[in-house]
């Protein structure tokens, strides 16, 4: 590491906010370096995470859109069947428990990776997909039901707006589900390489975030 | 759930049938036969000079940023070539429909274009010039720049990036597609709602419009996503946030503004998708539905689309103006904040757009005095560009041109949008052609800025300079045409002349609308000189050749390594001390590109998925276009399983031994003629008392 020869620490603080032309007044001695002859890696690992935060603010934005479609259209019923005539709480809260408890299984999943356990690993991702798979049981009936009463979202705003919020929801769901599965895959193939590492943290990043966003459904559209 | 369509349908083919292919119109024969000429010859080509092996190797399976850019600027520029061609269409069908003695042609009643034609035709204008002209350009050119600004060997991820190319690729065919095998969307470029609705729009058009604009935004937020990692993570150590170049700053604030803008327009699009192919009533006229609901969704993206083109146009403007001042940029902690405000205020103002919503004065006075804020920050970078060029040293050569010409363009632009953005004059020209020369001037200092970018990096990407005494024709074309078209533009709007008329029925409208059609004529004069200032310079490319620093008083990172760029960038990592780091090393005599020692270099492995993604995509857009659902199943699934597949493969990448790269480095300066590149022409080094004369270091 030649790198600090001049050094730029203390450059930074004089030249932080200075103006334009200023800023290059610093004299080059014998010891500047030019080049950077260490062999360094970047971090693989922490800007795939970063890249998938990022990721995760644009599909933050998706809901925040869907969200402010249904404050819009949330009383617009067209005589079709009202929120209050649709809607249980009670069977939500259920639902909403699953969620809770996948994400649970999830970190502890992540405390398994840290001991770098496979088998923890494994067995933590099983309990997540089953009891993700049963919220999306749940939630197939909870339609089915809807729909074989004719209460489709064609009928009205208020519940073309309801099937959707409620789906995408589901849609990640399935998305995350796919993801588990194929990650159970990765690990008994290739063990914990660097790939396989940064995708689980990235499915825990998009996991918790499913949760956030149906905490966000529970509160706005069933409560 | 699926609704119930106009017309045949079948599980095969979906609404496909051969009535759908418009070989009766000789307008859109023609266009078929010079696309499939121009096909023809690029594919003769190829296959006379035997590169078929070349073109998979080194471009369609690559992962280089570079190339990556430049396939991006090309499918911009034939896009630009099509939205061209779609402009002086508009303007032929007005100039020939002018007043009821107006003779009509080709089954209309006045011009050569019925109504349904003409709609189809000024929707594709907007949607190309600014979703597939534009954003293509101006992400090309970010790609290119920006790692090379930072002192990186790529982008973050660079298999993402050849991803969002062919995913923006895809958003393109389709529309080209839409023009020989069904309609495209008559609905304007906004999509207006009920408009889009099925009932009001039963054909393909509007779906052609939705997904070719959906895919194409998928890849733009990709993009957006791998530009921001890039400019956080694969920065050149030295390279504090302080010091980054100013174009790379406002990629940063215009990817922020993608990254956040597009999946509003993803989100919208996907409600206007449920409500035309599931019958849901998100934006219907009855049933529930909320037709503003639309307009707002769109413009909360629309407006920050707008500066997410024009930021990178400012970047560009504050890498050209300094360079040809001979100084550094005056301001950079102002120019950086007017970015960023920019970028945030670009999320407060969408409303104006539609002041004559009737959302009441207090909603108004909001959105009003928001949109005028805007003009503190851009006003700030025009003074600080015109204090880069106060008392400066400056030289007009093609780039510097464009640039100055482009804040001429951004005073008029500017100015007339705080006058639209006072609602009680919006509401005297709201849909007038006054609204449109105003946003055709933004557009324009957006493609003057583009224009200058590429003849100021055309030398650092490709080796050779493009000749300068065409390229300042082109440039005085394009001023002349400008004027010619937009200003009789601005005057026809105070006059009360509305958008998106197929027919004038004002014959005292003639001779103003006549010079817009004159003035068209000068664009495709300058379009003449443009083509032959290519060839012209790639036939003498020897001519023109240009070492590493090809304007002598360039300042940034890029203009430290060879041109054209070698593929890994950087022999070796460059070390940053100040901003404008190669200005700094050309003031203290240490501009050999030398290293004392070569690494090894980790370089991605080319690889054919993207462009597998691609295909696929391209098949699922038509499909659900078309409605064939087999079709879109069957993509979709391969799309997923192609994911998954990729993502065993943990081969993607490779090392280039620490020698070999010294062998190149030798080979690739010995041919460019000097890797000592502080070297000015006679006439530059007279009279410099900043720049010491350039010695020879052996570092």
């Amino acid at each position: 590491m030649g790198l600090p020869k001049i050094k730029i620490a203390d450059l930074d603080a004089e030249t932080l906010w200075n103006d334009g032309h200023r800023t290059i007044d610093v004299a080059a001695s014998d010891t500047t370096v030019l080049w950077d002859s260490s062999h360094h890696e970047h971090d693989a690992i922490s800007t795939r995470t970063f890249g998938f935060w990022l990721y995760m603010l644009s599909d933050a934005m998706i809901l925040a859109a869907l969200f402010t479609a249904y404050a819009v259209l949330r009383h617009n019923y067209a005589g079709a069947p009202t929120a209050a005539q649709i809607v249980h709480p009670g069977y939500a809260f259920r639902e909403t428990l699953l969620v809770f408890s996948s994400v649970l299984a999830f970190g502890l999943t992540m405390s398994a990776l840290k001991q770098g356990s496979r088998a923890g690993v494994i067995n933590g991702i099983v309990v997540s997909f089953l009891i993700g798979a049963a919220f999306l049981g749940m939630e197939f009936h909870e339609f089915s039901g809807l729909i074989s009463q004719g209460i489709t979202p064609e009928r009205s705003g208020f519940l073309s707006v309801y099937y959707a919020i409620v789906l995408v929801h589901g849609l990640h769901m399935v998305f995350g589900l796919l993801w588990m599965a194929v990650m159970v895959v990765q690990i008994m193939r290739q063990g914990f390489t660097d790939n396989v590492v940064y995708r689980l943290l990235n499915l825990k990043i998009f996991w918790q975030f499913q949760a956030v966003i149906w905490v966000c459904v529970f509160t706005v559209v069933y409560l | 759930m699926l609704v119930h369509l106009q017309g045949p349908w079948t599980p095969l083919i979906g609404r496909l049938a051969l009535n759908q292919i418009p070989y009766d119109n000789p307008v859109i024969v023609g266009a078929f036969i010079f696309s499939v000429a121009a096909a023809a010859v690029f594919a003769g080509g190829v296959t006379y000079t035997g590169r078929w092996e070349y073109l998979w190797r080194n471009w369609l399976t690559t992962v280089d940023h570079k190339k990556i850019g430049i396939m991006y600027i090309l499918v911009g520029m034939v896009m630009l070539f099509r939205g061209f061609i779609d402009a002086a269409m508009i303007r032929t069908q007005q100039v020939m429909a002018v007043g009821p003695q107006s003779a009509g042609h080709l089954g209309a009643l006045h011009g050569y274009m019925p109504p349904y034609h003409f709609d189809q035709v000024y929707s594709a204008h907007g949607a190309i010039m600014l979703l597939f002209a534009v954003t293509p350009i101006l992400v090309g050119l970010m790609n290119i720049i920006v790692p090379l600004q930072i002192g990186a060997r790529d982008m973050a991820y660079p298999y993402l990036n050849a991803v969002g190319l062919w995913l923006t690729t895809v958003g393109a065919a389709l529309v080209m597609l839409s023009l020989f095998v069904g309609d495209f969307s008559h609905a304007g470029w906004v999509g207006l709602t009920p408009l889009t609705e099925l009932p009001y729009s039963p054909g393909v058009g509007v779906d052609y419009w939705i997904w070719a604009i959906q895919i194409s935004s998928v890849g733009t937020t990709l993009g957006a996503i791998n530009l921001i990692a890039t400019i956080v993570k694969m920065r050149a150590p030295g390279m504090i946030w302080s010091r980054l170049p100013v174009f790379t700053w406002t990629a940063m604030a215009t990817n922020i503004i993608g990254l956040t803008a597009f999946p509003v327009l993803a989100a919208t699009l996907f409600l206007l998708t449920l409500d035309r192919y599931l019958g849901t009533h998100f934006f219907t006229a009855g049933m529930g539905g909320n037709i503003m609901l639309y307009t707002d969704l769109f413009w909360v993206w629309g407006h920050p689309e707008v500066y997410f083109l024009v930021l990178p146009a400012f970047g560009i403007l504050s890498e050209i103006i300094p360079t040809f001042s001979e100084k550094p940029l005056f301001g950079y902690t102002a120019m950086v904040f007017a970015s960023l405000i920019i970028a945030g205020a670009s999320w407060m103002v969408w409303l104006h757009h539609f002041f004559t919503m009737g959302a009441g004065p207090l909603v108004n006075a909001y959105f009003s005095i928001a949109t005028m804020l805007v003009g503190i920050p851009t006003g700030v970078k025009v003074f600080n560009w015109a204090f880069t060029m106060y008392r400066a040293r400056m030289r007009f050569d093609t780039p510097m041109l464009w640039a100055v010409g482009a804040l001429f363009l951004l005073l008029i632009g500017g100015l007339t949008g705080m006058m639209l953005a006072v609602p009680a004059i919006d509401f005297q020209v709201h849909n007038s052609v006054f609204v449109i020369a105003h946003f055709h001037s933004m557009v324009l200092l957006i493609a003057f800025a583009i224009m200058g970018a590429i003849s100021y990096w055309f030398p650092k990407v490709f080796g050779f300079k493009l000749d300068e005494r065409l390229g300042k024709r082109v440039f005085w074309y394009w001023v002349v045409a400008s004027i010619m078209v937009f200003v009789p533009m601005y005057t026809l709007g105070f006059m009360g002349m509305t958008r998106r008329l197929d027919y004038i029925s004002h014959p005292s409208w003639l001779p103003l609308i006549v010079l817009e059609e004159i003035g068209i004529g000068l664009y495709w004069v300058a379009l003449y000189y443009q083509v032959k200032q290519i060839y012209v310079s790639v036939r003498d490319r020897r001519k023109y050749r240009a070492g590493p620093d090809a304007w002598w008083t360039t300042r940034s990172l890029e203009w430290m390594t060879h041109s054209p760029v070698p593929f890994y960038n950087f022999a070796v990592t460059p070390v940053v001390h100040a901003r404008d780091e190669w200005a700094w090393r050309k003031e203290q005599g240490l501009t050999s590109l030398r290293p004392d020692r070569y690494q090894d270099i980790h370089m991605p492995k080319n690889t054919p998925v993207p462009l597998i993604l691609g295909a696929l995509s391209f098949a699922l857009g038509f499909g659900l276009v078309w409605r064939i659902w087999w079709l879109s199943a069957l993509s979709i699934t391969a799309i997923v399983i192609v994911l998954i597949v990729r993502s065993f493969d943990s081969n993607t990448d490779y090392v280039i031994p620490a020698a070999e790269v010294e062998r190149m480095e030798r080979q690739g300066s010995g041919a460019s003629g000097t890797t000592d590149t502080g070297r000015y022409p006679a006439d530059h080094t007279a009279g410099k008392r900043r720049f010491r004369a350039a010695r020879p270091q052996n570092r």
